[in-house]
This record gives C-alpha cells, sequence and structure tokens, in this order.
C-alpha cells in the first residue's frame, strides 16, 4: 500500500499523481538528497540510517561501481580507481589544476575537460558525479515510492557556466530531470527561511570537509543576489584532524608512523575532534601496531589553541569577501553556518565575534544545504499551492563577447537575475565584410586572455557594406538554470546565426548522447535476460506438463502422435538450454500447438468420468 | 462513529504540524477518483469549516466531512515505515477492494 504524507490545504493530488521532487546537494565529501514530506524538509537516510553519502565512487576491472561509504574502504587499497572529491574536476582541464601531480589518479587531457584512467576506461568527472547522483536518486525514488518529478542540485556560488553545465550533464545523465541549478549559499538561505525574513545582506560560511567558501548574499523582494564570493579549496575539517594528528604524534613522542598508525590516529583526532563540540576534555586512547599504547587527554582549550591558526584561516576570505561588496560587518543582517565543522564550538565564536552577533546554527549544518534545495525542489514541482515563489538566482560572472583588439564588451552584467535576455548592436570593422566571428566569454576581467572561453560562432552573408553599416543586434539569453544562448541577427538583411552556446568543456552533445546510449544499452541487457527467464520458464513449464500428461494418459496418443510430440518436447529441451529467446518461444509455441488436441481429449475423459454415473437433474 | 490516530501516527502530525508553524489539525476525507472509485484525501487544516466533524486523537485534532465519514468510519490513521519509504496508512475497516497500491478504494 502506497504510504501517504499530509499535503498542503488543497493541495492533495489525484492517486497515483503525486509530484515528487528532491532537493540533491553535491559536495565535494559529501552528498545528501532531501525531500518535503508532510510539509517539512528531511534528509533521506539509507537502509543503515546514514544520510551523508560519501561522494566517492570505486569502479573495478569488470565495470561494477560502488558509491560512498563502501567505495570510500577501497580509498587505501586500490586509490587510483577510487575517485574522491570528483567535484574540484568538474568542467576542468589539467592546466587547470594546481595540484595534479599531488593525486593518485592518472589524468588524460581530453579536450575542454580532463578525463580520469580507471580499470574500467576513462571516466569524465561528469561520468563520476552521475554515479553519485544515480545512487542518490535510487535512494530517493526508494524512498518516495515513485518516480522523481525532477529534482534541483546545487553548486558552488563561485561555478562558473562550463561547471554549471557539467553538473547538469551529470544530473541528465544519472536520470535525473533537473528543475534548477541553485547556489549553495542560497539554498542555506532558503532553509533558514531567510527569503521571507527582512531585505538586507547575508553571509554564508560555508566550512565543509576539505573546503571553505564564504558568500556574501543581498535579499531584496525575494530575490538572493550573489554580491561575493571566496574562500580556501583546500581549508577544512580535515585540516583540524591533521593538525589534532600533529599534536598526538608530538605527545607520544613519535616521528613516522606506519600507514596502517596514521588512519589509526588520524580517525581518533577526528572522534576526540567531534566530542570536544559538546565536552570539555576527552581521552585518545590508540593501540600502535608495534604494541605501544597511547593515552592521552586532550582538553577543548588546548584543541581550541592548536587549530586557533586555522580558525583564524578562515576569517582572511570571510574579509576579502566583504570587501569585494564594498560592506562592514555592520552592513550583515545574518550569518548561516554551513558545513559540519562549522559545529566546533570555537568556529562558532570566532564568526560571532567577527560579525558581532551570534550566527543561525538551529538547522544541522551538514544537511542544510540539502534541506533548502528540498524546499525549492518542492515549490518548483507545484507542491506548495498559491504561495508565491520568486525566482531566487543570478548569474554568477558576467557574460560578454570579443571585441577589436581582444578586449571583452559585456553584455550580460554579474548578478543579473535570472532568466534574462540582453541585447546589444554591433557593426562591421572593414568594407564589405560579410562574415563576423562571435566569441563568448565569461569573467569580469577587461581582456580577452583573462576571462573564460565559452563558445565561438560566426554569423555569414552579412551583405556588402562600408564598414560601419551593418547592424549586427547580438542577444544574450540565460535561463533559469543559468545557463545561455547566444544569437546575432544582421538588422537590415535579417540574416541570422542563432546558436546555442555549448560551453566549451569539452563534453559534446554527441559525447554526452553516448553515454546515454550506453546507459540505455544495458537497459536493452538487463530487459533481454530478464525476457529469456521468462521464456525459458514458460517452456519448462509446459515440458513438465506435457510428459506428466503423456505419463498419466498416453493411451490417448496415437504411435505417430506421441513421435511427433517426443520430437517436439526433445527439440524444446534444447532450445531452453540456449540463449535464442525467438527460438524458444518457437519451440514452446510449436509444442504447445501440436499437444492440443491431445489436452483437448484428455480434458473430455476428464468431463465424462466426472459426469459418468450422474443423473442430467443432479447437475444443476 | 470515529476516526482515530494511532499514537505514533499522532507523534508525527503533531511534529509536522509544530514544524510548519501553523495548522490546527489534519484532515481525513475521501473524494471519487483514482482506479478503485475512491481516494483518500490527507491535508493540513489551517482554517476549519464549518460544517466539519473533529475528532481527538492523542491530542491531535482530525478534521472530516459529513459525507467523508460514512466511508471512513472507524478508520485508524497509521504511521508506517516500509524499508526506505515512511508515511501515513489508512486501516480502513470499510475497504472492500484496494487498487494494486491502495491509494485508492471503494467500500
Amino acid at each position: 500500500m502506497a504510504l501517504l504524507q499530509i499535503a498542503e490545504p488543497g493541495q492533495s493530488t489525484a492517486p497515483h499523481q503525486h509530484r515528487l521532487a528532491v532537493g540533491i546537494d553535491l559536495g565535494t565529501t559529501n552528498s545528501l538528497v532531501a525531500t518535503v514530506r508532510s510539509g517539512s524538509a528531511v534528509v533521506l537516510p539509507d537502509t543503515a540510517g546514514f544520510g551523508l553519502v560519501p561522494s566517492v565512487v570505486h569502479y573495478t576491472a569488470d565495470n561494477s561501481v560502488t558509491v560512498g561509504h563502501l567505495a570510500q574502504a577501497r580509498q587505501i587499497d586500490d586509490p587510483r580507481n577510487t575517485i574522491v572529491s570528483v567535484k574540484r574536476f568538474m568542467g576542468r582541464s589539467v592546466a587547470d589544476l594546481p595540484d595534479a601531480s599531488s593525486t593518485p589518479y592518472r589524468f588524460v587531457d581530453a579536450p575542454g575537460m580532463l578525463k580520469i584512467k580507471t580499470i574500467a576506461g576513462e571516466k569524465s568527472p561528469v561520468e563520476v558525479s552521475a554515479d553519485i547522483l544515480r545512487e542518490l536518486r535510487i535512494r530517493a525514488e526508494q524512498s518516495l515510492g515513485g518516480e522523481l518529478v525532477g529534482a534541483v542540485v546545487t553548486v558552488p556560488a563561485y561555478f562558473d557556466d562550463a561547471q554549471r553545465q557539467a553538473t547538469k550533464d551529470a544530473a541528465r545523465l544519472a536520470g535525473l530531470n533537473v528543475l534548477r541549478l541553485l547556489n549553495e549559499p542560497t539554498a542555506a538561505a532558503i532553509a533558514y527561511g531567510l527569503d521571507n525574513a527582512a531585505e538586507g545582506i547575508y553571509v554564508v560560511y560555508d566550512l565543509g570537509g576539505g573546503t571553505f567558501d564564504v558568500s556574501v548574499l543581498e535579499l531584496t523582494r525575494g530575490v538572493f543576489q550573489v554580491r561575493a564570493t571566496s574562500g580556501d579549496s583546500s581549508l577544512g575539517g580535515d585540516d583540524f584532524d591533521q593538525r589534532l594528528y600533529c599534536w598526538i604524534l608530538q605527545q607520544a613522542g613519535l616521528t613516522t608512523p606506519s600507514d596502517k598508525d596514521m588512519r589509526l590516529l588520524l580517525s581518533r583526532a577526528r572522534e576526540a575532534k567531534e566530542l570536544l563540540t559538546d565536552h570539555h576534555t576527552t581521552r585518545i586512547t590508540a593501540v600502535l601496531s608495534d604494541g605501544e599504547a597511547i593515552d592521552l587527554e586532550l582538553s577543548a582549550e588546548t584543541f581550541q589553541t592548536i587549530t586557533a591558526q586555522l580558525v583564524q584561516k578562515t576569517l582572511t576570505p570571510v574579509r576579502k569577501a566583504l570587501r569585494d561588496a564594498q560592506l562592514a560587518t555592520e552592513d550583515v543582517k545574518g550569518v548561516v553556518l554551513v558545513g559540519g565543522a562549522t559545529r566546533m564550538p570555537h568556529v562558532r565564536k570566532a564568526v560571532a565575534d567577527y560579525f558581532k552577533r551570534e550566527p543561525l546554527t538551529n538547522l544541522d549544518p551538514d544537511k542544510v544545504v540539502a534541506l533548502g534545495a528540498a524546499m525549492q525542489a518542492n515549490a518548483l514541482a507545484g507542491n506548495r499551492g498559491d504561495e508565491e515563489w520568486l525566482l531566487l538566482d543570478v548569474i554568477p560572472l558576467s557574460l560578454g563577447l570579443e571585441t577589436m583588439g581582444g578586449l571583452v564588451e559585456k553584455i550580460v552584467p554579474r548578478n543579473s537575475t535570472i532568466p534574462t535576455a540582453r541585447a546589444q548592436e554591433f557593426t562591421t570593422f572593414k568594407n564589405g565584410q560579410t562574415a563576423m566571428a562571435i566569441h563568448v566569454l565569461q569573467g569580469e576581467r577587461e581582456l580577452v586572455q583573462d576571462c573564460r572561453s565559452l563558445a565561438r560562432f560566426e554569423l555569414r552573408g552579412i551583405p556588402p557594406m562600408p564598414a560601419g553599416a551593418a547592424r549586427i543586434r547580438v542577444t544574450f539569453q540565460v535561463d533559469a538554470d543559468g545557463l545561455l544562448a547566444v544569437s546575432a541577427k544582421e538588422q537590415i538583411s535579417n540574416v541570422e546565426a542563432s546558436i546555442i552556446v555549448k560551453p566549451s568543456y569539452g563534453l559534446a552533445d554527441h559525447e554526452i548522447a553516448q553515454m546515454l546510449e550506453d546507459s540505455m544499452q544495458n537497459a536493452e541487457q538487463d530487459k533481454n535476460a530478464r525476457n529469456l527467464l521468462e521464456a525459458r520458464v514458460e517452456a519448462q513449464a509446459l515440458l513438465d506438463a506435457t510428459r506428466s500428461a503423456l505419463a498419466t494418459d498416453s493411451a490417448l496418443v496415437s504411435p505417430d502422435e506421441h513421435g511427433n510430440i517426443m520430437q517436439l518436447l526433445t527439440q524444446l529441451e534444447i532450445c531452453q538450454q540456449g540463449e535464442d529467446i525467438q527460438a524458444i518461444r518457437e519451440a514452446t509455441e510449436q509444442l504447445n500447438r501440436i499437444t492440443e488436441p491431445f489436452a483437448a481429449r484428455r480434458m473430455d475423459v476428464g468431463v465424462r468420468k466426472a459426469l459418468a454415473g450422474q443423473r442430467i437433474d443432479e447437475l444443476g | 462513529m470515529a476516526l482515530t490516530l494511532s499514537e505514533k501516527a499522532a507523534n508525527h502530525v503533531a511534529n509536522f504540524l509544530a514544524k510548519r508553524g501553523k495548522g490546527v489539525g489534519v484532515r481525513l476525507a475521501v473524494k471519487t477518483s483514482g482506479c478503485s472509485g475512491m481516494a483518500y484525501k490527507l491535508e493540513f487544516v489551517d482554517t476549519p469549516i464549518p460544517d466539519d466533524l473533529v475528532f481527538e486523537s492523542f491530542g491531535v485534532k482530525l478534521f472530516t466531512d459529513a459525507k467523508s465519514l460514512p466511508y471512513l468510519d472507524g478508520t485508524e490513521l497509521d504511521f508506517v515505515k516500509e524499508g526506505l519509504n515512511e508515511g501515513f496508512k489508512f486501516n480502513n475497516p470499510n475497504v472492500k477492494n484496494e487498487c494494486g497500491c491502495g491509494e485508492s478504494f471503494n467500500v
């Protein structure tokens, strides 16, 4: 029986018409899926009760894929085929990576976006992300008991077009209909209901496992604009563990522990860190592989002292973000904490001291982004009734095109609310010029070389005119996901080159089509396997029935008929062992047909037996 | 004639109402639709309708209308977990047939 959720007044759906929608936080370290059930946003846990899925994917030679905790366990013995933190590679080329050599992966420089060589073949970050998203989709469908209408997937506010498109492609590959990409800080703000709060400036401080992001949002008329973002891509909760681990080594007088001891002590460090969130002291105990026992007492004060520098380090990007937005701490109306590491009391205190106000902490900082995304998904799927729900996002970076001299002319300034369309007129540079190259760029810088190239296309067939006479109108359209289409039209002759901009990260449509096809081919295989099994089962049933009929009623068949039946029976037995579904079906059908008269005779005999010795009037 | 909540269901409804921040109870009703004739309605109640029939179970108010009650009389609304899925279930003694999924029924 389907389980029901409580709907908003007047919003009950017809049976089988539930609009199931989820929010997905596709994180660097962990990912989550959440939904709105009976009016409350909740994270969907797995059967073991875990809400967080480590963003880790493990590939094997036989093409099996594991995701999450199981994959994480393989990180140590099979690091090359265990992809962690794939989000860092989304929409990136090898040249974009500052520290490619410090990872265990074998990168392949594909056009636009890198690929990672694994035992199961080259994997693009899009495919790896899709494997994580697929896991979340399946969990959601099992938890909600039906297919999803769509999902809102969150992305960092600083993600550029290529990274956003890559995320969207990954979702599509995972079989998700993306209702909207949503900026992570915006999602966190929605989870706290700030979209209904007073207009003003809000800061989202997001200290995750391995990354730190700070965003300055401005809320006006229910719309969040990202005023500034900053952060540190290699600063997170793991660094606190590392720092504590070093302290343990120091205290215990160890220098170079074995890999096994290092992992043990690191996990002890993490446990101690988490305990100190609501305890004043804790003991760190461990027995090393050489039998040496470690037993240390750690006070919250000591922990705070040894990690104070890390906390201070987060404040540098905070200052920078405020400076970029030309704001002071007094302008900030509220501060939202996101990320598990913000549970540490001294982190909270540092943020409170800096902004001179208590940050919002009553929602689980690990879940707040997914919860906000779920609320947005619920609204976009149409489950919210008559309440007004405004568009909530803006484009993060300006969009423009190249003009003479390698300069960038901005068409859509950053922080324009989306969807948006902007147009500007350009003209020809030379007499008789019949074509114009249009180079679409993203970024805040003035020179082409400093901005990110998104696409190039040409407008051809401009009638020959003196330089400066042609009027070419270039229109930029950004849809609700922040994705871009550009068109150019010469106004006098009406020649037009309207083109959908493909972000130049390199996953061409045919590649995406190929991936989709691959997944569909697998579906085909699955279906065939099932058909084969069904045909075999059916054949077996007929074989059994025929044999038992022949055994009991052999008197009812002529020797000729018996021979024919036996022949087809043997034929079906042979086919049944094979893989040819059609052959099994045909042989089944043949045997079925030839035994029909025999079956009819058996039936007659049966009826006669039943009726023998009974008078007609007894039969009523 | 009465409608009830199981204690578990009552706790969940109370919890949902608290998180939602508004609402006076929950409405159980039937409407004609679905593959087996009738379907359940389960909604939050912000403002009761004048002719509503009101029951109370474990401190939670249950609302229904006179038309629905004959089909629901004796129903206990339960909250159950099935694998990863969880939600409310109508234990309705009047039901003769359900569609496969149990979302619609006839009496």
